[in-house]
């Protein structure tokens, strides 16, 4: 069976930080931060892939890694078929036409000086794609895709809501063209009501105009709605990737399952047990040996095995992989 | 019929800007009761004048450039909380009220130890000695829920993760056994699986020690599970007042019927449906400055039921009858004329 | 003091508060604007730079003597105020008012100019620091710590000995490249934050190369600790200027440098005290209005206070 051609392939992503220095910064540096320790996973052209997780699990990293915003320690990451990681400054500028970022706050991702007009022409700027009037007509055309009225080119980013920012964000990323979106928590810091808006729009855009998303995000409802797969990561590490219905239906991993679990459901007759994971997320500085879950797992068949062996990420059925050893007999709250 | 606790009658408290845009009317007109022993939820998303309203409870409010205006009448326990002088008020504060925010960092000092923190509440309301104090600090992180409090006691607020710095904010807040708790979306800055415990420990904690819940958020899934009754603000009043159930099952407001639609949720088919599916409902417009509300009924630019009545007078909070007159008001002129409950074709 | 002189000083005195009346206008508009003028001294020191800034520009219409012109060393030296001479006389006869009119372009046009050169490399460095981090910034940064460290004066002192002769250009550089220090640190600081700010994380992500990231993103949102550096900057320099100038390592005379002026008239302060004296409060009046503007455009700029 052949699988759709992916856009995107990461391979063995590693991001580490060098840990805090003791010793006003003169001693050993501590122990290292495993932000993301050996990442992979596919995107097929037109689809989306959620990856969710709560802080510290490192995929606002693995995000920025992707786009080499942050310079990954070891992986390969093939975007088109173009290895991204190879590349030189030159080319990789070239390449950022084709990938582009959408951040999570509205209010921080705008230059504040810079008025709407400005923040687009820019990358038109920067790319030489487009410049004077022809700019303006692209600003215009941008700006009423994204949901904007082309009044708005003059106004600065204090003068707009949340909303309207961060569909100016989006409209900036646009701009260049790009076949591949990472998407990093984009509502997450939205109303209730603007966030359904926003996540119409990009539902929208990615029809209209065929684009390849990673959506980054920890409201496990807001990315049911918009992915197609869902990869799930627990410090640093993927612990479950299926395609989105069957990962809601039925997830294999016991962290996916107590995630699902937590989630607060709005409808008071449907308030059912929930598995109330012990203790705090972790820092990745100082992961468990074994299974990095094994500490808070609520599987009743924990043991040994969970505390030494770290265990591998193995396919159940097709597209769908889990990191436990117990995968064949998942939890049930 | 017991009487309530709280009682909050057309409270108003105005901010002066300094743009010369005028006055921001914050919360315009709210009035609400509470309960002994109950949780109430007070649902809206920012700019609703929740947080606002809070603050005015406990007199917290900056004096400029905020003020509440005369008229307003907020009752505890059968004394006017706006009458009093500021000794009395700081022996309700802490005391009798209690407050947790949003921010655990921001709100806990961090050069005082969690311990410090805790046992100042004590000293300063029931006078106990600093040794006696400091016991009864350790109790209360036991009662919370942290491992090792004697040895926690002496952590400072930057030792301590999220999740825990939630809980010393809860332990602070319930060290002298208050009779109402008002939580201000005490868990949006905290990750889902934290959420969860500091949820279940409020809902433990408020059935041991039987005290009244106001449960701030934005968050319609944790009002699900933990209120007995939700209060629905927009621009500054009550939309929408109920019982849960009657609330989540029956919502006559348009506001809160577009708000329960367009949260994501986990319980129901995605809007996908793989590749063009159907959308998520979404509100269109926003939400209007605080300093400029519209004429007539507040939501009505946002409204697709609106008519001509709506644009030009603003409804009272009206009875959805059903049960006890009061149990569900809801402040829209369709409970006159059911009839228009049709969306206009746009 | 002729007819023509007096009307040129009512001139400048209101061009001073029509500049005062036209930048509280403006300032109306904007948030920062107002904070400014909630500040009691902040429309007087506008007031008193505009001042000695008209009588800087039009000096050869309100000074009624040239600065350099000994009127008549026999009769008039050491002259009281009068109505004829408003400041009275020096040593040499010549119109103290005059010449601190025409040392206003001295005062002025070093503080400005020195200033600009120390703001510009200071921000150049603070911000290549910032931006690069790393090696470029440990080696920047410590030659900005010898350079704080170093006790200026004295340098000057040094250097203008060894030089020899002194003149106005090589002053501006002079003071200009030994006060850049302090302003890099601050720039560094602002860029250091400004760096990890989502909006220049967008930037590189476009494509934009690290020349663009600085001078059309960083840069401009660091103005705030720029601009205040600047307005107390010229401050520190006048007083620099004025001091060099009365010890004799400055401004050379008979150039009507205040300090200068301070130090001829030192011999006879008891006998003939406006001679120092006014000199004196010019170079008082002028720091304090700096200061005044400079700390009102602090609070104005704070960006914590756009909270209100």
């Amino acid at each position: 069976m052949t699988a759709p051609t992916a856009l995107v392939d990461v391979a063995g992503l590693v991001k580490h930080f060098p840990g805090e220095r003791g010793l006003l910064g003169l001693g050993r540096p501590r122990a290292r931060v495993r932000a993301v320790d050996g990442v992979s996973f596919t995107i097929a052209r037109g689809r989306t892939l959620g990856l969710v997780g709560e802080s510290g699990c490192g995929k606002s990293t693995a995000g920025r890694a992707i786009l080499r915003l942050i310079e990954p320690d070891a992986g390969r990451v093939t975007v088109d078929g173009q290895d991204v990681l190879a590349l030189g400054a030159r080319e990789l500028r070239a390449l950022r036409r084709r990938m582009q970022i959408v951040f999570q706050d509205p209010y921080g991702s705008l230059n504040p000086r810079m008025t709407v007009r400005q923040t687009l022409a820019e990358p038109l700027a920067i790319h030489r794609v487009a410049a004077g009037a022809e700019a303006d007509r692209r600003i215009g055309s941008l700006l009423e895709e994204v949901g904007l009225d082309p009044s708005f080119t003059g106004s600065y980013p204090h003068e707009l809501s949340g909303g309207q920012r961060q569909r100016v964000g989006i409209a900036r990323a646009l701009s260049v063209e790009p076949q591949f979106l990472v998407l990093d928590e984009p509502v997450s810091a939205l109303d209730v009501s603007v966030q359904a808006q926003v996540l119409n729009l990009l539902a929208d855009l990615q029809q209209r105009r065929r684009l390849t998303f990673l959506f980054i995000a920890h409201d496990l409802a807001v990315v049911k709605h918009i992915a197609d797969d869902v990869a799930v990561m627990y410090l640093g590490k993927i612990v479950e990737r299926a395609p989105a219905a069957t990962l809601y239906a039925a997830p294999r991993h016991p962290y996916t399952t107590s995630l699902l679990s937590a989630v607060p459901v709005p409808d008071p007759k449907a308030q059912r047990a929930r598995i109330v994971l012990a203790g705090e997320v972790p820092s990745p500085a100082n992961p468990p040996p074994g299974c990095p879950f094994h500490p808070r797992c609520p599987h009743p068949k924990k043991n040994e095995r969970c505390r030494t062996e770290p265990p591998a990420l193995r396919e159940l059925a097709p597209g769908q992989l889990v990191a436990c050893h117990f995968a064949e007999e998942p939890l049930r709250p | 019929m017991t009487e309530p606790l709280l009682r909050v009658r057309d409270l108003r408290t105005y901010f002066v800007t300094e743009h010369g845009s005028g006055t921001a009317r914050a919360v315009d007109g709210v009035s609400f009761e509470l309960f002994p022993g109950e949780t109430l939820g007070i649902v809206g998303e920012s700019g609703c004048g929740k947080t606002v309203t809070s603050l005015s409870i406990l007199r917290l409010i900056p004096e400029p450039p905020g003020h509440i205006r005369p008229g307003s009448f907020i009752e505890f326990e059968g004394r006017n909380l706006l009458a009093l002088a500021p000794r009395e008020l700081r022996a309700v504060r802490g005391n009798q009220i209690a407050m947790i925010f949003q921010e655990p960092m921001t709100s806990l000092n961090p050069v005082f130890t969690v311990g410090d923190q805790i046992a100042e509440a004590a000293i300063v309301h029931q006078g106990l000695s600093r040794r006696a104090a400091r016991a009864r600090a350790i109790a209360m992180l036991q009662l919370v829920g942290i491992p090792d409090p004697g040895e926690r006691v002496d952590h400072y607020p930057h030792q301590m993760s999220g999740g825990m710095r939630q809980r010393v904010m809860i332990a602070m807040a319930l060290v002298c056994h208050p009779k109402l708790l008002i939580a201000d979306e005490p868990t949006t800055a905290l990750d889902v699986t934290i959420q969860a415990q500091i949820i279940e420990l409020l809902d433990r904690l408020q059935a041991e020690l039987g005290m009244a819940v106001m449960l701030i958020t934005h968050d319609l899934g944790i009002v699900a599970g933990s209120a007995d009754r939700v209060v629905v603000m927009y621009a500054g009043q009550v939309v929408e007042q109920a019982p849960t159930p009657e609330l989540f099952g029956h919502p006559l407001h348009p506001y809160t019927e577009g708000l329960l639609a367009s949260v994501p949720r986990l319980d129901t088919p995605p809007a996908r449906a793989g590749g063009g599916g159907g959308k998520l409902h979404s509100i269109p417009g926003q939400v209007p400055a605080a300093t400029a509300w519209p004429a007539g009924c507040r939501f009505h630019p946002r409204c697709p039921y609106a008519w001509d009545r709506c644009r030009q007078e603003e409804p009272p909070l009206l009875d959805a009858g059903g049960g006890e007159p009061g149990t569900h008001t809801v402040r829209c002129w369709l409970l006159t004329e059911p009839r228009r409950r049709t969306p206009r074709v746009s | 003091m002729s007819v023509w002189t007096w009307l040129a000083l009512a001139g400048a005195v209101v061009a001073a508060l029509a500049v005062v009346a036209e930048v509280r206008r403006r300032a109306a508009a904007s948030a920062p604007g107002r904070r400014f003028f909630r500040h009691p001294t902040a429309a007087p020191g506008i007031f008193v730079l505009a001042f000695f800034l008209a009588i800087a520009l039009a000096a050869p219409l309100v000074a009624p003597y040239p600065w350099y012109l000994q009127i008549d060393i026999v009769h008039v030296a050491d002259r009281p105020p009068s109505a004829r001479f408003l400041l009275g006389t020096d040593l040499y006869s010549r119109d103290v008012w005059s010449r601190i009119v025409y040392g206003a372009r001295i005062s002025l046009g070093i503080g400005t100019l020195a200033m600009l050169l120390a703001v510009t490399v200071g921000a150049a460095v603070g911000a290549v620091a910032g931006y690069f981090r790393r090696w470029v910034d440990t080696t920047l940064m410590r030659l900005v710590d010898v350079g704080l460290a170093m006790p200026r004066i004295f340098v000057l002192l040094l250097v203008v000995a060894l030089w020899g002769h002194v003149s106005v250009p090589l002053l501006v550089l002079l003071i200009g490249l030994t006060g850049w220090f302090g302003t890099s640190r601050l720039v560094r600081a602002e860029v250091l934050s400004l760096r990890e700010r989502e909006f220049v994380a967008a930037a590189r992500a476009l494509g934009a190369g690290p020349t663009r990231v600085i001078f059309r993103h960083v840069l401009p949102n660091a103005a705030a600790p720029i601009i205040v550096s600047a307005a107390l900057g010229i401050g520190n320099v006048v007083l620099l200027e004025a001091g060099l100038s009365f010890l004799g390592f400055g401004v050379p005379a008979p150039r009507p440098s205040w300090g200068t002026m301070i130090a001829e008239g030192w011999p006879k302060i008891t006998a003939a005290p406006w001679a120092s004296l006014f000199p004196g409060l010019a170079i008082s009046l002028l720091v304090m209005a700096l200061n005044a503007v400079g700390d009102a455009l602090r609070d104005a700029l704070d960006p914590r206070k756009e909270a209100a």
